[in-house]
């Protein structure tokens, strides 16, 4: 069991996630999101638990959408990875303070992310 | 190539495309006065997702290439950068790089790119300072702070700073509809203002429903803000008091908008939230084969119906078999329509690739020239499109280089001092017609005759018409220039731009007058794949002649047809309509005698009537290559199979046309 929801604006960059979720093994099921808008409205669908997201996105940023997300209550358990960029710092310690669990910082490796999603899933 | 290579490719290249078009609207609103932020920053989030695509292929040099140019940017939008005049060309000369290091597959290593990181360096040393910080806090509340962005606070601030009123609004809308609401109420704020934030919430928000804390800097009145969104807002920052005082009058809650009736609770899977498929052209291609085939079926189907029912009269099944075959061709023909309508792209596309060449040989020649976009939005295939550009970024150079005069000569004549460039799209029938107009000297035809007869390519005669003189610029072998110039470059003339629109079935006309400018017209079919054709006849040989070219026809009699000149003509009410006897052309044994048909071609001065033995009627053909064994034919576009095995040969109207002006050109020297 683990449904984890990529919000994510490249579709390359999705579908790359998507594979290293599927690599963990079938009992991981991925769900795409291409803006923060899609994830709003993915959420009330589907139980998730875990989401990844993208902080630079068109509509709404990946901040606000981790600020949703834990100010709700029937959302805010759910564990959150910010995808980064070593140059966006200080959005990613934005993220953190807002409730995120973890980020890692783009290019990764598929090993590195198959880490992180196993450690904020256990948690 | 691997699939997943391939993807990146793609996206790469939409997010170049994209990237370019930014910088274009930067250039404009940079020109303007007033730095456009959405530009900069939505430039920004493209070279941010190229670096992260790149990344993750492992090809340093365009992830470090992207990721220069996005720290340049996001010095430009954080306000750490001032916009300078050559920004943007220093910004498309980058793009430009980073889109041949995708196409040719290179960018693996940093030391593609070392020269141009450089010149990044070198650009980004010394210009502009950091602005000074503004505090926040006190003015704005730490729990809206804390969700901005970087970019988000420094906008913020900007705003205050150019003494911007902020506001905050929230709004409630369904689950169902959010976003087209929400994008609705962004643009009328994006035309009062700037919207700086857009905070989801779901406190004090109904079942099945969303809120939003938007953000909001404007330089209007908050009364006036709220008539324009029919929204009530509260005032963060008031320009004048800069403090966080003045409510706005109370309005009924919200929640009072809210429909009563509770949305249902969505169930149904979301795997796929995103849905853009991207599709190699290729296989659209197969697809359409396909449907030339079922086109095939289509009419064997009918064709047995219509024997059945010669040999049995109407008995229930035939006249079931007639049922089959028409909602067969009812399918066929939207199925043929849908995927034809995939294969689409607005040609905006290719004008903002046009628009760059313009404005970097404007800058090259030192030439002023104002660009006028018109009919962006028209429908071409994409691969005719693709094959246009060439041609269409030839005729531009030209036009900039041998049309346009410089500055000096401009004023001297009375002109405006900056030349303008036209170019404009509009759909005539099953064409699409490109016009790329400028207002520069025109075709000087003295100068043009003198040099065509000079160079050997028409004969000595003074019997030429300025529009016969016209043509002669598509002579192989024709420049006017004294001197190849930096601009138009050497080798390709227009010669070679005519024979490119011809192969894609296209044709180009020229008109001009002199000081006045010039006007090239680049007309296109709408789609190459599937054509409806008119099947005829010419003494035994039957041709297919595609509809597109086709304007009308007629039943002629001997009577009908006079001889001026030595030359067929048809009156055509009351217009006199020269007449091509196809057999002639391809000498065909055929019978002059008894009434025959008249099939009217070309536009303009190009129009003529070919004159035909019999008509049967349209076929939906896929026009096939004759292959290099016949590669010499000339007349003909290809070849097609019309059921039952027959294979007819398309006819190529625009050569056949070409063919007898020339004709008619060699007659007027002899």
């Amino acid at each position: 069991m683990g449904n984890i929801l990529i919000v994510e604006d490249s579709s390359t960059t999705r579908s790359l996630i998507r594979t290293v979720i599927e690599d963990l093994g079938d009992e991981f099921d991925a769900f795409e999101a291409e803006t923060g808008f899609e994830a709003l409205k993915a959420l009330p669908t589907e139980t998730f638990d875990l989401i990844i997201t993208d902080i630079n996105m068109p509509d709404i940023n990946g901040l606000e959408l981790i600020s949703f997300v834990k100010n709700n209550e029937a959302y805010k358990d759910i564990p959150m990875i910010i995808v980064t960029t070593e140059r966006s710092e200080e959005d990613r310690d934005r993220g953190m303070s807002l409730g995120a669990e973890a980020y890692i910082t783009k290019p990764f490796k598929a090993e590195e992310l198959q880490e992180a999603i196993r450690a904020a899933l256990k948690k | 190539m691997s699939t997943s290579k391939n993807e990146f490719i793609s996206e790469a290249e939409d997010l170049l495309g994209s990237a370019q078009d930014l910088t274009l609207e930067i250039q404009e609103s940079i020109e303007s006065g007033k730095l456009n932020p959405d530009s900069v920053n939505a430039l920004f989030r493209d070279m941010h997702t190229l670096k992260g695509l790149s990344g993750l292929f492992g090809l340093q040099g365009i992830t470090e290439l992207s990721h220069k140019l996005e720290s340049l940017l996001d010095d430009l939008r954080l306000g750490k950068m001032g916009a300078t005049g050559d920004l943007c060309d220093f910004l498309l000369h980058n793009i430009d790089a980073l889109r041949g290091l995708v196409k040719d597959d290179k960018g693996e290593s940093v030391e593609d790119v070392a020269e141009h990181l450089n010149k990044i360096d070198e650009f980004t040393k010394g210009s502009g300072a950091k602005e000074s910080e503004l505090d926040l806090s006190g003015m704005i509340d730490d729990s809206v702070l804390s969700v901005l962005s970087e970019y988000e606070e420094h906008r913020l601030k900007a705003n205050i700073k150019d003494g911007s009123n902020i506001y905050s609004v929230r709004v409630v809308f369904s689950l169902d509809d959010f976003d087209i609401r929400l994008s609705e109420l962004t643009e009328k704020i994006k035309s009062s203002g700037e919207l700086l934030s857009t905070l989801p919430t779901s406190d004090d928000v109904p079942a099945g429903h969303i809120g939003f804390n938007l953000i909001i800097g404007s330089s209007m009145f908050a009364q006036d803000l709220q008539d324009e969104l029919g929204e009530e807002l509260d005032t963060l920052v008031s320009a004048s008091g800069r403090s966080e005082s003045e409510k706005t009058p109370e309005v009924p809650a919200r929640s009072d908008q809210i429909p009563e009736k509770r949305m249902e609770g969505p169930s149904a899977s979301i795997k796929s939230i995103s849905s853009t498929v991207r599709v190699d052209i290729d296989k659209l291609d197969g697809i359409l084969n396909t449907i030339g085939e079922l086109n095939l079926a289509k009419g064997a189907v009918r064709r047995i119906g219509q024997e059945l029912f010669e040999g049995y009269g109407y008995k229930p099944l035939i006249v079931d078999t007639y049922k089959v075959a028409q909602s067969l061709e009812r399918w066929v023909s939207a199925l043929q329509d849908q995927v034809l309508n995939i294969r689409m792209i607005p040609i905006g596309q290719i004008f903002s690739r046009l628009a760059q060449i313009i404005r970097r040989y404007s800058r090259q020649s030192g030439k002023k020239i104002n660009l006028n976009l018109f009919g962006e939005d028209t429908n071409i295939d994409k691969f005719l499109a693709e094959e246009a550009v060439d041609p269409l970024m030839h005729i531009v150079r030209n036009a900039i280089d041998h049309g346009i005069e410089n500055e000096e000569e401009r004023i001297k004549r009375g002109k405006d001092p900056e030349g303008t460039i036209i170019l404009k799209a509009y759909q005539r029938g099953n064409h699409v017609v490109v016009d790329v107009i400028d207002d520069g000297n025109g075709i000087d035809v003295a100068k043009v005759k003198s040099k065509a007869i000079e160079k050997g390519l028409v004969a000595l005669s003074d019997d030429y018409s300025n529009r016969e003189i016209m043509e002669m610029i598509f002579l192989p072998g024709f420049s006017t220039a004294e001197s190849v110039t930096e601009v138009s470059g050497r080798g390709v003339g227009m010669d070679i731009v005519k024979d490119r629109i011809s192969n894609l079935g296209g044709f180009v006309t020229v008109e001009s007058e002199l000081g006045m400018g010039t006007t090239m017209s680049v007309t296109l079919p709408i789609t190459l794949a599937i054509l409806k054709a008119l099947m005829v006849r010419v003494g035994a040989e039957r041709f297919a002649i595609p509809l597109t070219s086709i304007t009308e026809s007629f039943e002629v009699t001997d009577e009908m047809i006079q001889t001026i000149e030595g030359r067929m003509v048809v009156d055509l009410r009351g217009e006199l309509l020269p007449i091509v006897n196809v057999g002639d052309v391809f000498d065909i044994e055929h019978d002059v005698e008894g009434s025959k048909y008249v099939v009217v071609v070309g536009f303009a001065e190009r129009k003529m009537g070919f004159l035909l033995d019999e008509l049967f009627g349209q076929h939906e053909i896929v026009i096939k290559s004759l292959g290099d064994y016949f590669k010499g034919l000339k007349g003909f576009a290809g070849a097609t199979e019309i059921g039952k095995h027959e294979i007819v040969l398309v006819v190529d109207v625009e050569a056949i046309i070409e063919h007898v002006l020339i004709k008619k050109r060699e007659r007027l020297t002899v």
